[in-house]
């Protein structure tokens, strides 16, 4: 299938339709809100609430018999709340560090939810078909009431975060100087971490309880590396977030029974990868870039400086020396001929046949001039 | 009835995993002053600030800002936290971090705005950061950072100023523009707490000083205070590494030296 095909089944399809809005909506609101939490440095945080949210997703189930998305999201909020408070407990009042109380959360509520779904698996009641899909997620699954349940909750949690963008912001950077200037953290701080649980919580039925927090921590790492701006990398990371969100639902529902969340990760990991290379200042291609030209613009400068000082010992600036000689002072390092070149191209030296090559006057200022600098280191 | 004094802390008590961090701090600070805080590491020189500001919760005590509770009087506050204690990774511009210092004033729902940008503009001006307002945090230097920090409390427009290591790995550039500065903020009246490591500086840079060790050994003018006897409470054994200088006290009269000392 091409492109154009795939676009215009996209419009025209209303199943596809319904997968790509609910995709897109919640890969927005997990990006933009993700972006708070890479700052904060509560990546992890994400994924514990999101394994902690399947025991929760089960048990209104079993309450309830009913699957439809509020009830089950209803469920899942309140346990990834509880999972958080869990973890919140255990690091005031235990010695256990964040990390491990982070393991402990996520693994034992997450170990509960399998085994009350292995239980109900076992039942033979069919009505139960179908939460399996909140493992690993299906998006293919989604329904238009989904959708607008999905849409109502993550564009009321986007909604909070631009009100209280200003004090979010201050939270993430100084959370002390925001107390000191009375601004009340605590709420601030709950209320942000409100937002991320609502952010998993509309996930977890296309991407699954395993892999979203993917979508909270690889759209914002992108973001981070195109830009220094705290808006601009929250806008980017929701575009991520709904690149990934539509992509990974549109390839897993037109293949075969390939689950969404690991599609989702799998595009979101490609995002990321080009970013991680690519992004100029930050990009790992960009900054060996840059490093390689210091180099050579240092070796160009040994070589100059190293004509200065043959030039000096002759007491004649433009006294013409071979190229062995300055081989020899560089310690045979090699590339000397080549700076010899862009030396000549700048004016500074000129070859005076046979090999030989001497400084010009211009060049005998720049060197003494660079001699000046690093005289005094 | 006396004016009330800018700061005034009676009985202050906080305890960590009550294991006491401060100890039965009594603390009156008079307006116009500079006043450093001085004691070993572990001493509670930073929990002493923020128990002030009402970052933590004392276990005891009262604080009083011109006679009144803390909560009553922020506005009459300015904060400088430890330069380390932020991520200066942080996607954020100079100009917007100094902005953070109007948000209380702003209130809620509102963004900062041509007002707060002049405000911001002129605060960086006086730190002398100002060709650096637009500039990536992450691109700063120490002195740098401790400016721009500056600058934010200095958007505040509070009548008392709490530093917390406003010197620390600074370069000699910024040491100075802070000095300017603090003299500027108590020739208008204001009062500046700053908790200070050199103690060589202390005399030539503040007019008062308390001596912490978790208990507050001596507080009032450096004159008084920032005795060797009283140094060499505060610090108990570990006052060595004073003997390699000259420590001046009584008003520069007296050089401690080695022999001297022993």
């Amino acid at each position: 299938m091409n492109l154009l095909e795939w676009l215009n089944l996209l419009l025209t399809d209303y199943t596809l339709r319904t997968v790509a809005l609910g995709a897109a909506t919640l890969g927005v609101t997990s990006g933009a809100l993700g972006t708070f939490a890479m700052l904060r440095r509560q990546s992890l945080l994400g994924d514990a609430m999101s394994h902690a949210a399947l025991p929760g997703v089960i048990i209104a189930f079993m309450l309830t018999g009913s699957k439809s998305p509020e009830v089950l999201m209803g469920g899942a909020a309140v346990a990834g709340i509880l999972g958080t408070l869990t973890l919140i407990v255990i690091t005031r009042y235990s010695r256990i560090k964040e990390d491990s109380a982070l393991g402990i959360v996520l693994s034992v509520f997450f170990g509960f939810g399998l085994m009350l779904l292995t239980f109900l698996q076992r039942n033979p009641d069919a009505r139960q078909a179908g939460l399996s899909t909140f493992l690993f997620g299906q998006a293919a699954t989604l329904l238009e009431r989904d959708v607008w349940v999905m849409g109502i909750f993550g564009g009321g949690a986007l909604l909070l975060m631009l009100i209280f963008w200003k004090e979010f912001k201050l939270l993430s950077f100084d959370r002390d100087f925001g107390a000191s200037l009375g601004l009340p953290m605590v709420m601030l701080d709950v209320l942000l971490t409100t937002l991320l649980v609502v952010a998993i919580v509309i996930g977890l039925q296309a991407v699954g309880v395993v892999l979203m927090s993917a979508m909270v921590v690889a759209p914002a790492a992108a973001a981070r590396q195109w830009t220094n701006r705290l808006g601009l990398m929250a806008l980017l990371a929701a575009i991520f977030g709904a690149m990934s969100g539509v992509g990974g639902a549109m390839i897993s529902s037109t293949g075969e029974g390939l689950s969404t969340g690991p599609v989702v990760v799998l595009v979101a990991s490609g995002i990321v990868i080009v970013s991680l290379f690519l992004a100029p200042n930050r990009g790992l291609v960009w900054s060996a870039w840059r490093r390689q030209k210091n180099r050579r613009q240092l070796r160009v400068e040994t070589v100059l400086y190293d004509m200065y000082r043959l030039a000096q010992q002759h007491d004649d600036w433009d006294y013409p020396h071979e190229v062995a000689v300055l081989q020899a002072m560089n310690l045979n390092q090699g590339g000397v001929r080549n700076s010899l070149r862009k030396l000549a191209e700048r004016g500074l030296v000129t070859e005076k046949g046979n090999g030989l090559w001497s400084l010009t006057q211009s060049g005998w200022e720049q060197a003494m001039n660079l001699f000046k600098k690093g005289g005094s280191a | 009835m006396a004016k009330p004094k800018p700061i005034e802390v009676t009985d202050l008590t906080v305890a960590y995993h009550e294991k006491p961090v401060l100890w039965d701090i009594d603390l009156t600070v008079p307006e116009s002053t500079l006043m450093a805080i001085v004691g070993p590491n572990g001493a509670g020189k930073t929990t002493l600030i923020k128990s002030i500001l009402g970052l933590l919760k004392p276990a005891a005590g009262r604080v009083l800002i011109y006679g009144k509770p803390y909560h009553e009087q922020r506005h009459l506050v300015g904060y400088v936290p430890q330069r380390g204690s932020v991520d200066w990774d942080f996607p954020t511009s100079v100009l917007d971090v100094v902005m953070m210092g109007r948000y209380g004033q702003l209130g809620w729902f509102r963004r900062p705005g041509k007002k707060e940008r002049e405000l911001a503009m002129a605060a960086l001006d006086k730190v002398g950061m100002a060709p650096f307002a637009e500039r990536q945090i992450s691109q700063l230097s120490g002195g740098q950072q401790q400016r721009t920090f500056l600058a934010r409390a200095l958007v505040q427009d509070a009548q008392i100023y709490f530093m917390d290591e406003p010197f620390q790995g600074v370069d000699a550039t910024t040491e100075r523009a802070i000095v300017t500065l603090l003299k500027e903020l108590r020739a208008a009246g204001k009062t500046v707490v700053a908790v200070h490591h050199d103690l060589q500086t202390v005399m030539e840079y503040f007019d008062w000083v308390t001596l912490l060790n978790v208990r507050c050994i001596d507080s009032g003018p450096v004159g008084n205070v920032f005795t060797e006897d009283k140094l060499r409470q505060t610090y108990g054994g570990r006052i060595a590494f004073l003997k390699e200088q000259q420590t001046v006290v009584d008003g520069g009269l007296t050089a401690v030296t080695p022999e001297a000392k022993s």
